[in-house]
């Protein structure tokens, strides 16, 4: 094992300059050529940053909600709630998310709400809801921001990210996007 | 179709169709010959030789290989002992994180060694960008020791009679610059482009838009993501790991990450049947995993798309399945799918909670662990899949009346003595691991999160993560406590050794012993018939030393929930 | 070879020395040898207790009958296993013994005039034997010629000719001289022939496991410890939810998952492969040389009384130009009439002339002498005489006369057909050709086939020039040949194959074999060879059968079979019986788990019992395929292997469901 350790050292060095040095200088040198030099794809509305990627909290009545998170969208953590399938406390709370939605959303049945929005995501930083969890929602934004059902429609059908290259993937609303279009749209 | 189906298929087929060209591009590594990549890597190879006084040439046996292998690695926990205790006043903290604690350390350490990557702390504020550079660093070296140990046992049974398995820092170099690098960096390439931030700048604060400050988490997230997965190593940059957006911004970056670990350990199945010049060896390797692989991923893409009957039972539309811990963006079916990717091959990158899994989806992934050996981790898939066939040959073997041989060679008591010990050690430390957990309630069930049989289940998932050597969690468990951390870290060491130590004396001992030409009597193990053999020995043991525990765990709390 | 075998599994006398060893086996000591049934002796020591306990009050164990029936069915397990391996024993020890009792208590005459017994003759000794006397013991004949009939040992009635000098010079302890008189010296010591050797290895004194059942010793003893942690465990995990299981439970559940019914079986199987090779009678030295069998890749097989019957017969007359073919025929026949040979006997019978009706005055017989290699008959100024085709040709030329050509040239085609030609002259001029022909074996073609599919490699050794030997071996079927066979070919032979890594058989009988059957992987001496060549060797044929070597080469592979099947069947079978146990463990307290009670069983106990019983009768139900051997079929290992994955792989996760279910509802009569 001795006769074995000095070229064990050295290798290592010369493997933490290859592994550890050049190759993140060359994807920090390829990231100087995405969007936003790769800090990370933000969005720029009235001179104020957000990552469009990360997603935020939205809890007034006025916003699409954005889902339940495990981490109140504080993203410098991250996380879901871990709970399990059969976790009766968990199960009241989905519960107790539902009423909520029920209660603000009176116009909705029951079989329409989607299980997306009364559950909370993986990362806590989920930046998307379901199309149809952004449906439900249309009548009390409408209400409240007194604008016409289908103006928001449309913003939810311009605002939807279709599956990659049409074929792979969920449809779905990037909330802090149409939430800005709601806000562009009809500034309260 | 349903775009999420059609989404699984292209990333199992893309998968497919690319491993079998990997496969042959990796035999030629090994083996030695041209590669189109010869012309960067030639010169660079000669230079670290020379620098660090090797003899590439040399050729090792395989007790030789296992002692600079074990070398190396002591050398690696050292370091890192020493990197992770004194983060905090080490460079690139801009986020003033703190050191880990000895005992944190030492469960990061091993567990990024052994190409786990279990992680007790969040790496948002858990560690420094140098400390998550240094883990980088590991997660490329661990994963080419396990592609160097899988060489070993390729070159093993290449050549008829011999002692001479070629050299280990020949492989081991080989397999981080030739291999790992650039698929690295491919990999890397789409994801700065489609999101993933790469920059040493601390936390960003924000203002949302309902107008309260937040904090981000950035850092150089686009080089350690790609190794993450390529190495099948799987720890996250941030907590939330591949379910983070910034991990994982897109479906495409969902489709390329599940590429990206899913490749090679299909390709060294290739691999193995190109540089042993028995292709049809490698395919019928590769039909048995496919089907145990689609036997597990099938189940959970349709139990997580069809979604919790306890919630269904609430009244609300469920068609978009079990939601809880998953993304919109990624959807049940791919969370489902990457579910038991990540579990067969040692990954352990997760882009959806496996905690919050439906109870039998979860009981595929605990499965799929257990048996380690579908595609399994760059190299270790080979070297454990190895540990079954030597069993299944030597059962068929007797089956055909001659005492049983593998390519030409007998298996005999020692070699059997060998396999059973790592064959053994797994359910060993699975099951040694969670009854000890199980029985001083004070120190190990006190982390659980849920209640009944779920709780257990997180236990048993810790365990058994940590002796495969995957490295997903129940994350639910609080498990950075003295007890979890040098628990699970000596079950991390021993599953990590034991079964690259096991299957290569193996292969040296039968090397070293006189061929034996085939003959019409000789069993043909490149036949689907053996495939099925293979098949029920692995679903046997796997079985047979798990069926009690997910008794108590997974099958009781489905049963439970209605 | 068909006397003393009998072909009833149990006779009574056998069964009871089984039961009694049965018991005797129970000692830990024995018990040890065999990890997995020893794990049940102690599991069933404990029940003992439990039992005991629960009897002086113990609560929360069950009641005392349950126990004490789980108690009951663990020491039958323990029972049924001893009793497959004494049944095992005690029929080979009782065909071992058939064999000896012959020899037993004969008394033998010593050269110098007295009589003693034959237990106390030694080695060196010399002993006389005389027409109608048994010989006392196994030695060589030093001087003298005898026949003898050996039917006591092989079953063959027709007599022997053994002699000094040469090898047939070995005789058998048993056999009876009938005509002349032999001095034979003693070449064993008492108690240690092959015979008594052969005894010893079956009764378990000096049996030692052979490396194939070591390596499957490890991978039972493994399975056996893998489920030893899965019981362990199952301890704290059952106290975490709330779970209490009975120690009887516990006991019950591993039990009947760890591999009994090939741990109790193994060794009863190997037993039963040399004891199978005994009543082929062959005597194997090691439990090793029979398991090697099994894997033979190239087999040596002389030309002679393997692959022909020994003699070669006539088939064909071709008369000279000019010569009419009934006056060749005659004169062949008449060249014949006192010939013995067979080869003598087949010209007429060719000739298809009954010798008869030839009437002949003072006929003179010229016998065959290695001189003129020829013989014939003489009548008035008749001579007529018949041989090898250069003797006649001398004969023939010295009178001044020619050789025909196209008599010399058919002599060339008939050899290089594989035959002999005999060439008939009368008074000096050549009459024609006989052709004589080896017969090959009538089946023979079809068991080299058979040999081919199970892989094995044919070879025939003969003394014959190439020419000969390559039509021969084609016409029979062998793979190969090696002609004009000096000792030292076959050595060089096995010599090379064995460097690529094949393993060969060979059978042999003289002296000059003896280093040809120690190099084999497998050397069967012929009984009838010298000393010499049976020490060398590591079997015996009593038969003195060439083509036994087949049969022993299938007595190995159901050797390893049997082994390999079990082994399936009896872990194949831990499926079911999870099914039956894990829910009666937990559905007291985990109502919900019911749903993996798919047999539907009656209750936790009755399900447990009905796995215990299952386990414990199937080792019985079993010991007759042990004993027997699971049938070989040379269909190609692939699909060999298919066969018996779908028979006792399937077949051993599908009969426990079945068993266990009706064993269930059998026991819930009584509960």
């Amino acid at each position: 094992m001795k006769k074995e350790i000095l070229p064990a050292i050295k290798l290592t060095a010369v493997l933490v300059v290859l592994l550890m040095v050049v190759y993140p200088m060359i994807v920090w040198g390829m990231a100087q050529f995405a969007p936003n030099n790769g800090k990370g794809k933000v969005i720029e509305n009235n001179g104020k940053k957000y990552y469009s990627n990360v997603g935020q909290i939205f809890n007034d009545d006025k916003y699409f909600w954005s889902r339940p998170s495990a981490v109140d969208y504080n993203a410098a953590g991250s996380g879901g709630s871990n709970k399990g399938a059969s976790n009766e406390e968990y199960l009241a709370t989905v519960q107790a998310r539902i009423d909520s939605f029920l209660v603000h959303n009176p116009e909705v049945k029951k079989s329409e709400i989607p299980v997306d929005i009364v559950t909370a995501s993986g990362s806590g930083l989920d930046p998307h809801i379901s199309v149809q969890a952004a449906n439900v929602q249309v009548k009390r934004i409408a209400k409240i921001r007194g604008i016409e059902e289908s103006q928001i429609k449309q913003l939810i059908l311009d605002n939807t990210e279709k599956p990659v290259l049409g074929l792979f993937g969920p449809e779905r609303i990037n909330v802090l996007k149409i939430n800005l279009a709601l806000d562009n749209f009809n500034k309260l | 179709m349903n775009t999420e189906i059609l989404g699984i298929i292209a990333m199992f087929g893309i998968t497919f169709l690319l491993a079998i060209p990997l496969g042959k591009y990796i035999a030629k590594v090994y083996g030695g010959e041209k590669t189109f990549l010869d012309p960067i890597f030639i010169p660079l190879e000669k230079l670290f030789y020379k620098i660090s006084g090797i003899n590439p040439s040399k050729e090792m046996t395989w007790k030789q290989h296992l002692v600079a292998l074990l070398s190396i690695n002591l050398l690696w926990f050292l370091m890192s002992m020493a990197i992770l205790m004194n983060m905090s006043w080490l460079p690139l903290n801009p986020d003033g994180n703190p050191s880990q604690s000895a005992d944190l350390a030492f469960n990061t350490t091993i567990s990024f060694l052994v190409n786990c990557n279990l992680q007790h702390y969040s790496g948002e504020t858990g560690i420094s960008y140098l400390g998550q550079m240094w883990l980088m660093f590991l997660q490329f070296v661990t994963a080419g020791i396990g592609m160097a140990a899988a060489a070993v046992v390729f070159k093993a049974f290449r050549e008829k009679t011999t002692t001479q398995l070629g050299n280990f820092y020949n492989y081991f170099v080989k397999s981080c610059t030739r291999i790992l690098l650039p698929i690295s960096l491919i990999v890397a390439a789409v994801l700065v482009f489609e999101g993933t931030p790469m920059t040493f700048n601390g936390k960003d604060t924000i203002t949302n838009l309902q107008g309260d400050t937040v904090q981000v988490s950035t850092g150089p997230v686009a080089a350690f993501v790609p190794i993450k997965h390529v190495g099948t190593n799987g720890g996250g940059f941030f907590g939330a790991n591949g379910a983070h957006p910034l991990e994982n911004p897109t479906y495409l970056t969902n489709m390329v990450e599940m590429i990206a670990q899913f490749i090679i350990p299909m390709a060294m199945v290739f691999a193995f049947g190109f540089f042993i010049r028995k292709r049809k060896f490698g395919w019928m390797i590769f039909g048995v995993m496919t089907i145990g692989f689609w036997l597990l991923a099938a189940p959970n893409i349709v139990m997580e798309m069809n979604g919790n009957p306890a919630i269904a039972n609430m009244g609300i539309d469920i068609s978009q399945g079990a939601t809880e811990g998953k993304e919109v963006r990624i959807g049940a079916a791919a969370s489902g799918f990457w579910s038991i990717v990540t579990t067969v091959i040692s990954t352990g990158s997760i882009n959806s909670m496996h905690d919050s899994s439906m109870p039998l989806s979860g009981m595929n992934e605990l499965i799929a662990m257990m048996v380690n050996a579908f595609y399994g981790g760059v190299g270790a898939g080979i070297l454990n899949i190895f540990i079954f066939i030597i069993l299944a040959v030597f059962i068929s073997g007797l089956m055909v009346g001659r005492t049983p041989e593998f390519m030409g060679k007998k298996i005999e008591a020692r070699e059997m003595k060998i396999a059973m010990i790592i064959a053994l050690a797994h359910p060993f430390l699975i099951l040694g691991g969670t009854a000890i957990a199980a029985a001083f309630p004070s120190v190990g069930s006190v982390a659980i999160s849920n209640p009944g049989h779920h709780g257990f289940s997180q236990m048993l998932y810790e365990y058994t993560s940590s002796a495969a050597n995957n490295g997903s969690g129940f994350e639910g468990l609080g498990d950075n406590t003295l007890f979890w951390n040098i628990s699970t870290g000596i079950v991390l060491l021993l599953g990590r050794f034991l079964p690259i130590i096991g299957p290569v004396a193996i292969a040296g001992l039968l090397a070293e012993k006189k061929f034996i030409p085939e003959s019409a009597g000789t069993l043909k193990t490149d036949t689907s018939t053996f495939g099925i053999m293979i098949f029920a020995v692995i679903a046997i043991i796997a079985a047979l030393s798990f069926f009690p525990a997910l008794a108590l765990g997974p099958i009781a709390e489905y049963f439970s929930l209605k | 070879m068909s006397n003393n075998k009998n072909t009833s599994l149990f006779q009574p006398e056998l069964l009871n020395e089984a039961f009694k060893q049965s018991f005797v086996k129970l000692n830990p000591k024995i018990m040890f040898r065999n990890p997995v049934m020893f794990t049940v002796w102690i599991g069933t020591l404990v029940m003992l207790f439990v039992s005991l306990w629960t009897l002086f009050g113990a609560t929360g164990q069950g009641s005392f009958a349950y126990n004490f029936i789980v108690f009951v069915i663990l020491f039958l397990t323990l029972l049924f296993a001893n009793f497959a391996e004494a049944i095992a024993e005690a029929r080979g020890k009782a065909q071992a013994d058939s064999l000896r009792k012959t020899r037993e208590e004969t008394p033998a005459k010593l050269e110098n005039g007295k009589t003693i017994s034959s237990a106390q003759l030694k080695k060196g000794d010399v002993f006389i034997c005389v027409a109608g006397d048994v010989i006392p013991t196994d030695g060589e004949i030093i001087e003298g010629l005898a026949t003898i009939d050996e039917s006591a040992i092989t079953g063959e009635s027709a007599p022997v000719i053994r002699e000094a000098g040469g090898d047939k010079s070995s005789v058998t302890g048993g056999t009876k001289v009938l005509s002349d008189k032999i001095k034979v010296v003693v070449t064993t010591q008492p108690g240690e022939s092959f015979l008594d050797k052969m005894i010893a290895l079956v009764e378990g004194a000096s049996r030692q496991k052979t490396p194939n059942e070591i390596a499957l010793t490890i991978l039972l003893a493994g399975f056996t410890l893998v489920f030893i942690i899965v019981t362990v465990t199952l301890k704290p995990f059952a106290d975490y939810a709330n779970t209490p299981i009975t120690i009887a439970a516990f006991i019950s559940l591993f039990v009947c998952l760890i591999p009994t019914t090939i741990g109790g079986l193994l060794s009863a199987i190997g037993i039963a492969g040399m004891d199978r090779a005994l009543r082929a009678n062959v005597i194997t030295k090691s439990g090793k040389a029979v398991e090697t069998a099994g894997d033979i890749d190239v087999l040596l097989l002389d030309k002679t009384g393997t692959i022909t019957i020994g003699n070669r017969k006539a088939t064909n007359f071709y008369a000279a130009n000019g010569v009419d073919q009934e006056q060749l025929v005659k004169a062949a026949v008449l060249s014949s009439l006192a010939d013995e040979t067979p080869e003598g006997k087949s010209i007429i019978e060719l000739a298809g002339i009954n010798p008869s009706t030839i009437k002949i005055e003072n006929p003179r017989y010229i016998k065959f002498t290695a001189e003129t290699r020829s013989s014939g008959i003489e009548y008035g100024s008749t001579r007529i005489r018949k041989g090898a085709s250069d003797a006649i040709k001398n004969l023939v030329e010295k009178a001044d006369n020619i050789f025909p050509s196209e008599i010399a040239e058919r002599v060339k085609t008939i050899s290089s057909n594989g035959g002999t030609p005999l060439v008939v002259s009368e008074n000096e001029k050549v009459l024609g050709v006989v052709e004589l022909q080896d017969i090959i074996k009538p089946g023979i073609q079809e068991r080299f086939e058979r040999l081919r599919k199970m892989g094995i490699k044919t070879v025939m050794v003969t003394g014959d020039n190439p020419l000969t030997a390559k039509f021969i071996a084609e016409k029979a079927g062998v793979d190969d040949f090696i002609a004009e066979a000096k000792p030292e070919d076959k050595m060089n032979y096995i010599r090379k194959e064995q460097s690529e890594g094949r393993l060969v058989a060979m059978m042999g009988d003289g002296t000059n074999d003896a280093p040809a059957l120690a190099q084999a992987d497998v050397g069967v001496a012929m009984n009838s060879g010298t000393q010499a060549a049976k020490e060398a060797g590591n079997m015996v044929d009593l038969d003195n059968d060439p083509t036994k070597l087949i049969e022993v080469v299938e007595i190995g592979k159901q050797l390893l079979m049997t082994r390999g099947t079990l082994t399936t069947f009896s872990i194949a079978n831990d499926v079911a019986k999870y099914f039956a146990i894990i829910p009666a463990l937990f559905i007291a307290s985990i109502p919900a788990l019911k749903g993996l009670n798919i047999m539907n069983l009656h209750s936790p106990e009755s399900a447990i019992l009905s796995a215990v019983i299952f386990n414990a009768i199937i080792i019985p139900l079993l010991i007759p395929l042990a004993l027997k051997g699971v049938a070989y079929k040379p269909i190609g290992a692939s699909a060999l292997l298919r066969r018996n994955l779908f028979i006792y792989g399937l077949g051993g996760v599908i009969v426990p469901f079945v068993g266990i279910k009706l064993i269930d509802m059998a026991v819930s009569l009584f509960m």
